[in-house]
């Protein structure tokens, strides 16, 4: 509850920053005491200390959606730190962008936490409208509108679906109710109402994570959106939707898991297979990000194959790994003169740090041991593979892998082992350098001990 | 105790060394380093099995079920020695190499090191996974920095080959993992494992797990990343991944494959030697066409590491014990022959074997280390190969395991005579006849040189004339492994 009310409070505090100061920084520093401020409270509220205001069941917390809340926001507050000046780049409105993040934080938290379908559907739809916003916040680039025309039209198209799917869900079941945990009460059989409904949950839910085949909006919205805002709806938004799509699954169909599991399963390979080979011939590190992200997702949906306590710490430990090695990368790509891949050549020469660290967050990416990606993939396999059904999806998800390999390697064979003068814009200044490497560290540190991050959280949880 | 040093003194060093910025210097502590585990590795042979020294245990990963256990039997102790033992001779043999920011390749040799020893001393699957990584990252990073002209093409190839399998390996071991009943990665209970599983899933487990052995080792027709490799790195990586990583592909059958899934060790074994088989042979013929020195060295390690697949499937104890001294043997030889390819390499320009000839001439001393080296490839008596083969072929034989032992034995001699006719072959062209205009120049061999050759060639004798202490520091591992195969079905 605290991180709800915050958000949405300190929202409305960015919005009113611009009226009272024209500088810069003010608003950057405000942005980040409001994310040090949610972060800090989401602590409190694992710790049991929360504002308590009666939503009449609408919303439950637990311990689940609020540390996958906590990685959002810890996410957040590494990317405004890395990336925060650059967002002055894309326009003068720096304090509505803060906002509408703080209002997209604000649509996360709730999705993390909803208990009735209804409140699903406020919380995706108050992350939606800000992520078309900042979408097309570049103005004066028309790749920048047209993409956001697009999110926007394939996004709306998307929500009508999921409000025909809560609807059929509504009449299928015997009472009417819109909570998630007494839908399945009282079914004997999969009736076709009710299947229908959570068919169309599934693909409408597919959209936002941006599974195939329901993808064809990702690499268009990210590579038209500028940069910076790329780099949060390609992390932190996405990985709290899966957070989201976990509990609406666990939950509320968790008895019929037979039933919808093929179709998942079938979702799940193409969106393996289509993000991993598309990305192998894209020129653009950007678009080859946005197909990556796609590919992830891919491996984020194996939770929704298994479905058990290994899956959930799974999705967990896969959102904090893949949303810092993204943001590391996405930083650094916002800095680069050019974004192709030949921008990338010669680049340990020029930025030997900046190089260093893009290499530990792509191997992250790619799942070689040693670093966090590496668990993240590891969690997801076993958790499947702990259930003893869909091999054939286990295998093909690590050739998808082995495939990953290729475009992730390019980049740092590109930094690496070719010669040419790519460098940035401008000079990386220390502290930038320095939050790299801490990042860079906390990924190791992932690798190595994966439990350390849950435990120190479970730990803030023991002392309140 | 003995493990954790061998394992964290080239890690430590390596981490170090990337901060010594001077070639000399860089030079010098990797040697350094390296003796300095071989010291170690030395004394942890004189060590009982059961001493506490070659144990060590640590907290991990307890929700996984994973700890920190690594430790040295029998099949350690051998291929730990060979690693221990080929690092300095490596960095002795190619001394007076240079290369470009030197303090980075000896790093990542280093750590390469450190990933080669933790696989060989893990006794805890997802450890060994890890290591098995490790190992791989820094080769990668070495071949595709320092290479040859093609070298970026050639290490991707090698790396997406190396790790697609690995991959399928996980995925193995992530099963075996969920079938022991109280969830561990310890060694202990993936080889009680098999007793929950049937056949069938033994069977199958068998090619996710072995997919990844056989492509490192590499056995036919997964071998295609190793010529190319092999041509395009620099030559001292070429003789890490040659004399030792490529061992650990055999390594992996032995610890963590046969006595892990009998059951489809058994099963598939037919289908795995024919490959071998065949491989051999082809694999010869090749090696009889090529031009360039490295890939015809390149596809005769193909032939020898084929011939010590096929004992291993034939489930013979005399087999087994050819396989665990011509791992070592193998690795010594193969070193020697890289030397000598890195000293006519530097010195003349070229590789190709047209283009030289009467080097015997200019190089005597050279000339005597490499034929006795060259003669231990083709295992002539007295020397180490011959031991080896010479039990590698009787296990072939005499196995009980396949009604085809002898069609086995048969084919497979004659990659002997094949791989006769190519080292000769290789000798007769490179280093004696008339010189031509690049090899009039010729120098003979520089001391430090020398000192690796020789060191290799006494090596070569020894353990040709009295291979008996070599034998027995693997006995231990072939009986309890091949205990653990003949269980009752």
């Amino acid at each position: 509850m605290n991180s709800i009310l915050l958000s949405a409070i300190w929202g409305i505090v960015m919005m009113f920053s611009g009226v009272f100061t024209q500088s810069k920084s003010a608003i950057r520093y405000t942005a980040i005491l409001g994310l040090i401020l949610l972060l800090l409270v989401t602590c409190m509220d694992l710790g049991g200390c929360r504002v308590d205001i009666n939503v009449h069941k609408m919303l439950y917390f637990d311990t689940f959606g609020m540390l996958g809340n906590s990685i959002a926001f810890a996410s957040t507050l590494i990317y405004v730190l890395l990336s925060g000046r650059d967002m002055e780049k894309v326009g003068h409105n720096l304090a509505e962008y803060f906002a509408l993040v703080f209002f997209i934080l604000c649509g996360l938290s709730i999705v993390t936490s909803f208990n009735t379908l209804l409140m699903l559907f406020l919380g995706i739809e108050i992350m939606s409208i800000p992520l078309y916003i900042l979408t097309g916040s570049d103005k004066r680039n028309l790749k920048s509108n047209e993409a956001s025309l697009k999110y926007f039209l394939m996004g709306s198209f998307s929500t009508g679906l999921m409000l025909l799917g809560i609807a059929l869900l509504y009449g299928a079941s015997s009472t009417g109710t819109f909570f998630i945990d007494d839908l399945w009460a009282g079914k004997t059989s999969s009736e076709p109402l009710f299947m229908a409904g959570i068919l169309l949950m599934l693909v409408s839910m597919g959209f936002k994570v941006s599974a195939a085949p329901f993808h064809f909006w990702t690499p268009d919205a990210y590579d038209g959106a500028p940069t910076v805002f790329t780099s949060f709806m390609a992390t932190v938004v996405k990985v709290s939707i899966f957070v989201g799509f976990v509990r609406l699954f666990d939950e509320g169909f968790g008895a019929s898991k037979e039933k919808w599991q093929l179709f998942v399963a079938l979702v799940t390979a193409a969106t393996l297979f289509i993000g991993n080979i598309t990305a192998v011939f894209q020129q653009s590190v950007k678009r080859m990000l946005a197909y990556s992200s796609i590919a992830q997702a891919g491996f984020m949906l194996l939770s929704l194959m298994a479905l058990n306590q290994v899956s959930k710490e799974g999705i967990l430990l896969y959102a904090g790994a893949y949303s810092l090695a993204t943001i590391g990368i996405f930083a650094i790509l916002i800095r680069m003169k050019d974004y192709t891949f030949e921008g990338f050549n010669g680049l340990a020469k020029q930025q030997p740090v900046l190089a260093a660290t893009c290499t530990i967050f792509l191997l992250s990416l790619a799942g070689i041991p040693l670093t966090g990606g590496f668990f993240a993939k590891y969690y997801m396999l076993s958790s499947v593979v702990a259930t003893g059904h869909y091999l054939w999806l286990v295998i093909f998800a690590v050739l998808c892998a082995a495939v990953s390999v290729y475009y992730y390697f390019r980049v740092i064979q590109a930094m690496y082992f070719k010669d040419g003068d790519g460098s940035t814009e401008e000079q990386p200044s220390a502290g930038f350098k320095g939050l790299l490497v801490f990042v860079a560290a906390l990924i190791l540190l992932l690798g190595i001990f994966p439990q350390t991050l849950l435990d120190l959280l479970s730990k803030i949880v023991y002392i309140y | 105790m003995i493990p954790v040093l061998l394992i964290v003194i080239p890690l430590v060093t390596g981490l170090i060394g990337f901060l010594i910025k001077s070639d000399n210097g860089a030079r010098g502590w990797a040697l350094l380093s390296s003796v300095l585990t071989l010291i170690v590795a030395l004394a942890g042979l004189g060590l009982a099995k059961d001493s506490p020294l070659l144990h060590a245990d640590a907290q991990w990963l307890p929700e996984l079920g994973s700890r920190m256990t690594v430790g040295l039997d029998g099949l350690g102790k051998v291929l730990g020695l060979l690693t221990a033992v080929c690092f300095p001779l490596i960095f002795v043999a190619t001394w007076r190499d240079s290369y470009k920011k030197s303090w980075n390749f000896y790093a990542l040799m280093l750590l390469s090191q450190a990933g080669l020893m933790g696989v060989f001393m893990a006794y805890d699957a997802l450890l060994f996974y890890f290591f098995w990584e490790l190992a791989l990252i820094p080769v990668y990073f070495l071949c595709s920095q320092w290479g040859g002209e093609r070298r970026i093409a050639a290490t991707f190839k090698f790396f997406v080959y190396t790790f697609t399998g690995s991959l399928l390996m996980l995925v193995g071991i992530i099963w075996l993992w969920s079938r022991t009943p109280d969830h561990s990665f310890s060694l202990q209970a993936f080889y009680d494992v098999h007793n929950h599983m049937n056949g069938g899933e033994q069977g199958f487990i068998f090619w996710l797990l072995f997919l990844a052995f056989a492509i490192k080792m590499p056995i036919w027709p997964l071998h295609t990343w190793q010529p190319e490799t092999y041509e395009q790195s620099p030559t001292a990586t070429t003789m890490v991944l040659s004399a030792v990583m490529v061992k650990m592909g055999v390594f992996g059958v032995i610890r963590w494959v046969a006595p892990v899934v009998p059951g489809g060790f058994w099963q598939w074994g037919d289908l795995v030697s024919f490959c071998c088989m065949f491989g051999m042979i082809y694999a010869s013929l090749l090696a009889i066409k090529q031009d360039d020195l490295k890939r015809l060295i390149a596809y005769s390690s193909i032939a020898h590491i084929g011939l010590m697949c096929l004992a291993l499937f034939a489930i013979d104890k005399t087999g087994w014990q050819g396989v665990m001294i011509q791992m070592f043997n193998h690795g010594i030889n193969i070193l020697g022959m890289w030397i000598v390819v890195d000293l006519i390499e530097r010195q003349f320009g070229t590789r190709k074997i047209s283009e030289l000839g009467g080097i015997a001439q200019k190089a005597p001393g050279l000339t005597i280390l490499l034929v006795i080296v060259a003669l231990a490839n083709v295992a002539l008596p007295l020397t180490n190969a011959f031991v080896g083969e010479f039990l590698l072929f009787t296990g072939v034989f005499t196995s009980t395991a396949t009604q085809y032992n002898v069609v086995y034995t048969v084919i497979s001699g004659l990659s002997i005579i094949l791989g006769a006719v190519y080292t000769l072959n290789m000798i007769q062209r490179v280093f004696y006849g008339n010189t031509n205009t690049l090899t009039a120049q010729g120098t003979d061999i520089k001391l430090n040189e020398k000192l690796a050759l020789a060191a290799i060639v006494v090596l070569i004798l020894v353990i040709g004339v009295y291979p008996k202490p070599m034998l027995q520091l693997g006995q231990d591992t072939v009986d309890q492994v091949l205990s653990r195969i003949n269980y009752k079905l």
